[in-house]
């Protein structure tokens, strides 16, 4: 069976799904970064699959804007998180909760 | 028949490790997950005729930003993630979710397979290579890449601004004043951090 | 049954061409390891190994022999996964460029018709590298910063904390001269328009200069130099080096574990040599061969690929010698040149061949 377009949206759809499901499930501050690049490249998988089946270049182009925002994005959430440690020493997100009830 | 071979060891191998990722407390075993599934991805790409994108995601995503990652994660040491007691309805509704997002996925699947077929266009030489996505960059797509300069410039400006060590007495107040919120004395000596 | 082994049949060739290059790279980088020894013996007034066989040539066999037979101790407290897989990963990544590396020119002048079910017909050529690959440069730069996960694992997966700052030094520096490497092929790129490695080496047989090292020599130097860091050898081999760090990341390895991370450091050793020499000295070209052999037959073939691992040899020689003769540096100081000195100069050089490229193109 060779995988066609409806394939590689398929496996897309399937990443992007397990990683929805991490960014909820998970208490670290890291983990539900891991897991929102997980979704970004769910993404770049599909717009990687419709620039091969419609010969288009642009979908290249879009994925290398979204590697170099998940880039810029990496840096300022990494170092936010670092900020955040320094002062509670924990990434615990149920932690940031200084509003009271 | 090598190809659908191929396709389905790495489609196994990147849903395996995302699982992997999603399951795993520890924050390294995941960032190893994490890895995993980038260089399945990247081996797919190739697969989709796009080798300089797979070239590009192995040195950006796999090579600089998850060794970041990596490293925030050595030098910070951080512990596994607590069990939580977390409401057990809460657990059911993300459980529907999932099966409807899943759900969603395969009639994606059902609606493109039952379109009407168009013609793979047989552009192999002339889409994915370096010639083409330099041209399509500098041409038509100038603005972006432009665009996407200036917000790496603003991503390092700003996160040189945040991971800065705060002068002394700075940094004093702030913990002071956390303290004070939460009815604690002094923190003691071991446990000031520098990073 | 004919169509099963048409279609395995591109599988086996594959196989076996992989196969011969990973002997060639085993053997050279064995026989490095002994040239180290006793070259940095000659260089220090005494003779290296000389016991094992004539001039210490079995030596390589002897070590290996140890490597296996030594006992292998594990940490207690260590994270068993990530320890055992940090080498895994190491070896791995410096292995996996062996795939695009250049070895000679085409061989067009074998008939391939013997083989059975017609599987020769449609071959024209048989290229000597294993992969063609349209972005060679790309793969091997890509490689090699996922290389930088086997060093990082294994500080921390040591529970140690001489490794974990040997590991988190050592990757610091691999991370900080992987971009000045990475900057100073730009050039060469640019002047070659491809970045396929043969694309590189044609180019540089038809430019009016034969060996990009003449008009790049800035970014040969910078290369050099990025090279020498991201293979930890001295003189940036603060990391690994005795009296610092005891052993920096790799402390708590030992035998096999440990032979396949120094293996891992030769065969990157091996890597960028061969980046070197296609990139800046025209690979498997040698000038006056085509008057003698004709172009695409196999002794032109042969006696290329031989020349290819001479020059490779020449690197290695080079290496080895600076190990002898240079200290090392002091980490800050090492970070402060790479980031501070050499990517600035490695990215003047770019926009220097941008310019020149711009006007002659004019």
């Amino acid at each position: 069976m060779e995988p066609s377009l409806a394939t590689y949206l398929a496996l897309s759809g399937i990443l992007f799904t397990i990683g929805a499901t991490g960014v909820i499930f998970k208490r670290n501050a890291l983990g539900m970064f891991m897991c929102i690049e997980l979704m970004l490249n769910a993404v770049n998988l599909t717009f990687v699959a419709f620039s091969r089946y419609y010969g288009d270049v642009t979908g290249q182009l879009f994925v290398f804007m979204v590697m170099s925002v998940a880039a810029a994005e990496a840096a300022v959430g990494l170092g936010i998180i670092i900020a955040f440690f320094r002062n509670r020493l924990s990434i615990d997100t149920d932690d940031a909760s200084i509003m009271k009830n | 028949m090598i190809t659908s071979a191929l396709f389905f060891l790495f489609a196994g191998l990147a849903i395996a490790c995302a699982i992997s990722l999603v399951y795993h407390k520890n924050p390294l075993y995941s960032a190893i997950s994490l890895v995993g599934v980038l260089i399945s991805l990247a081996c797919i790409y190739v697969m989709l005729a796009a080798p300089f994108i797979a070239a590009v995601q192995i040195l950006i995503y796999a090579g600089a930003i998850m060794v970041l990652v990596v490293f925030v994660i050595m030098l910070l040491n951080l512990d596994d993630d607590k069990p939580i007691n977390r409401l057990r309805h809460l657990y059911v509704f993300g459980g529907i979710m999932g099966v409807v997002l899943l759900a969603q996925t395969f009639f994606i699947f059902y609606a493109v397979n039952r379109a009407p077929k168009q013609a793979v266009v047989d552009t192999t030489e002339t889409v994915g290579n370096t010639l083409s996505i330099g041209a399509g960059m500098y041409t038509e797509y100038l603005l972006p890449v432009e665009i996407v300069g200036i917000l790496l410039l603003m991503a390092v400006v700003g996160s040189v601004m945040l991971a800065r060590r705060l002068e002394q007495p700075q940094l004093e107040l702030v913990v002071d004043s956390e303290l004070e919120k939460r009815g604690e004395g002094e923190l003691e000596d071991e446990y000031r951090i520098r990073l | 049954m004919e169509a099963i082994v048409k279609q395995l049949f591109p599988l086996v060739v594959l196989f076996g061409a992989a196969t011969a290059a990973f002997g060639v790279v085993m053997i050279i980088v064995a026989y490095t390891v002994l040239a180290e020894r006793k070259v940095l013996g000659w260089i220090q007034g005494r003779i290296g190994p000389n016991r094992v066989g004539p001039w210490g040539m079995m030596q390589p066999f002897a070590d290996l022999l140890k490597f296996i037979l030594k006992e292998d101790i594990v940490p207690d407290k260590s994270t068993k996964f990530v320890y055992f897989l940090a080498p895994i990963v190491a070896v791995t990544c410096a292995l996996m460029p062996m795939i695009v590396y250049p070895f000679g020119p085409a061989i067009t002048s074998i008939d391939l018709s013997f083989l059975p079910y017609g599987l020769g017909n449609g071959i024209r050529q048989i290229p000597l590298t294993i992969g063609q690959i349209d972005v060679g440069v790309l793969f091997v730069l890509g490689i090699t910063s996922v290389g930088v996960y086997g060093i990082a694992l294994a500080g921390w997966s040591s529970n140690n904390k001489y490794s974990l700052m040997g590991g988190l030094r050592s990757s610091a520096q691999l991370i900080s001269y992987e971009l000045a490497m990475g900057a100073s092929v730009i050039g060469v790129v640019m002047l070659a328009g491809t970045l396929d490695l043969n694309g590189i080496i044609y180019a540089q047989i038809q430019s009016p200069f034969r060996l990009y090292i003449i008009p790049q020599f800035i970014g040969f130097v910078v290369f050099l130099i990025a090279a020498f860091a991201e293979t930890n050898r001295v003189p940036f081999d603060l990391p690994e080096a005795e009296t610092e760090l005891v052993a920096g990341f790799h402390t708590e390895y030992s035998a096999l574990k440990f032979a396949l991370f120094f293996m891992g450091e030769y065969v990157n050793m091996f890597t960028v040599s061969v980046m070197a020499t296609t990139l800046f000295l025209g690979g498997w070209y040698f000038p006056g061969l085509s008057y003698i052999f004709e172009v695409g037959s196999v002794p032109y073939a042969l006696l290329s690929a031989g020349i290819f691992i001479l020059k490779i040899c020449a690197f290695l020689f080079f290496y080895i010698w600076v190990r002898g003769t240079l200290p090392r540096f002091r980490f800050d100081q090492l970070m402060n040149f790479g980031w501070k000195f050499l990517l600035p100069v490695a990215l003047g050089n770019v926009i220097l061949t941008i310019v020149i490229v711009y006007f002659l193109n004019r």
